[in-house]
């Protein structure tokens, strides 16, 4: 099959959109890490699980590889990266404001990972988040797991309305 | 088009000339280009085996605690404990297909086929005696306060073995082991504030969550003893002794009982490794049956 130029094979997995937050795109949360063509014409892409055990891996695989092939692309090999982890800190600008926007509270900054031990942290979360409905900054956690593993359970104490959060990894 | 008509037209576009397997996840390879390769001077077989100690830690500690969805104190406490099985079931199938990859499948070897996973292969179709957990996952749960305990203690020695296995020569178990670290921090300070609650709670929750560490405290017995295996490959790089964390698992654990107002009952002597070689208590194969049997009744089972 000849190789098709015309049309930028990022911009294609660019559109494709996570199976848990539709609202977003693999790119906008930083899942989708590189897309290239081989010599030979193979579309190479490479994606990263937000979380090990993350269920969507395989439907965001398979969706790429539709998007590809509708776009007019033969070969399509989606690769998984392992290493670096993925961090909260590569959801793009965009993203973010997506997010806010479907009612879910952004990431704040991830924590730094050091080397060595982890330090135990007995204490209360010290995450914060603004709700996503009102605004406002005075916001409680309810549960430190959600509906799925990348989000956190929060509860606005102004408006009293429940919202998720993306939690920092 | 509806995204939902997407998916499932993707899905079937990826297997258009194969069936699925039907127990598993098997559209999604969990190292699908992933580069294998075995480092320089690393026995493959042994490097195998440690896969699979690791792993089925991962895999029956999340067996174990999927045995609490629909039975919680909680909803939300349901959701907690089934998210923290999903990333041990994520980290399990990352190990298995390790182990696979470099060949490690016992007697499950003439079940994994294109069309069933290796990690599949190796959860479904491996006895007991081929597990190489240790009794600390294998136990069973008892009431919500030791299970609690259990996943403090569980998760402290695996992220202290996690945080020092981030140096692996093999590229594929120090990524692994990168991405767990922060799963299983999470994981421990969540039991470890349960611990808090309970142990400085009522009369009837701080007796519970004592009894449950007096419970899971004897387990540890056998967790710091490495196995022929795993000094070979510490010596080669590739492993984590775990006598080496034997301190660190102390030292944290004795803060949260402390935090707790729990008393820590007598640290094991080091016994022999059983569990890392086989050796199991009944409780392991009753654990099995449910979670094998349906697809050892229909091996290689395709939709």
């Amino acid at each position: 099959m000849s190789v098709v130029t015309a049309v930028d094979p990022w911009a294609v997995a660019a559109t494709v959109t996570d199976p848990e937050l539709p609202t977003l795109t693999l790119a906008d949360l930083g899942v989708l890490r590189d897309v290239r063509v081989e010599d030979d014409g193979t579309v190479v892409v490479e994606i990263t699980p937000t979380y090990t055990g993350c269920p969507a891996m395989g439907v965001m695989r398979a969706d790429l590889v539709h998007a590809l092939h509708r776009a007019g692309f033969g070969d399509v090999e989606v690769r998984t990266v392992l290493a670096p982890a993925w961090s909260t800190d590569w959801i793009s600008d965009e993203g973010r404001r997506k997010l806010a926007a479907g009612g879910i509270a952004p990431p704040g900054k991830a924590p730094v990972r050091a080397a060595g031990p982890v330090p135990l942290n007995l204490g209360p979360t010290r995450r914060t988040a603004s709700c996503p409905v009102c605004g406002s900054a005075d916001t409680e956690e309810l549960s430190e797991f959600g509906a799925t593993a990348c989000k956190a359970l929060r509860r606005c104490r102004s408006c009293r309305e429940p919202f998720e959060h993306v939690k920092e990894i | 088009m509806a995204h939902e008509e997407t998916v499932y037209e993707a899905l079937d576009h990826a297997h258009s000339d194969e069936g699925h397997w039907a127990f598993g996840t098997g559209f999604d390879e969990p190292l699908a280009g992933v580069d294998t390769t075995v480092p320089d001077g690393v026995d493959p077989a042994a490097l195998g085996e440690y896969c699979l100690m690791l792993g089925d830690d991962a895999l029956i500690l999340a067996q174990r605690l999927t045995q609490w969805v629909t039975a919680s104190p909680e909803l939300e406490e349901e959701v907690a404990v089934a998210n923290v099985a999903l990333d041990h079931l994520g980290q399990a199938r990352l190990l298995l297909a390790r182990a696979g990859s470099v060949g490690v499948l016992g007697r499950s070897r003439s079940l994994a086929t294109d069309s069933i996973p290796d990690e599949d292969a190796l959860a479904y179709f491996r006895d007991a005696d081929e597990f190489r957990c240790t009794a600390l996952v294998t136990a069973p749960n008892g009431d919500f306060a030791q299970t609690m305990v259990r996943l403090l203690v569980a998760s402290t020695v695996r992220l202290a073995v996690f945080a020092r296995l981030r140096e692996s020569r093999d590229p594929v178990l120090a990524a692994i082991a990168a991405k767990g670290v922060h799963e299983l921090a999470y994981h421990r300070d969540h039991a470890a504030r349960w611990l808090l609650r309970l142990g400085d709670g009522t009369e009837e929750s701080h007796r519970r969550a004592q009894a449950g560490v007096d419970a899971v405290w004897p387990l540890l017995a056998d967790v710091f003893t490495p196995t022929d295996v795993e000094r070979r490959l510490t010596g080669a790089g590739v492993a984590v002794d775990p006598a080496s964390t034997r301190d660190e698992v102390h030292d944290v654990l004795t803060q949260v009982l402390e935090r707790a107002t729990l008393t820590a009952p007598a640290w094991p002597a080091d016994a022999p490794p059983r569990g890392r070689l086989g050796e199991h208590g009944p409780e392991l194969a009753e654990l099995l049956g449910p979670l094998q049997g349906l697809a050892r009744q229909h091996p290689a089972a395709t939709w």
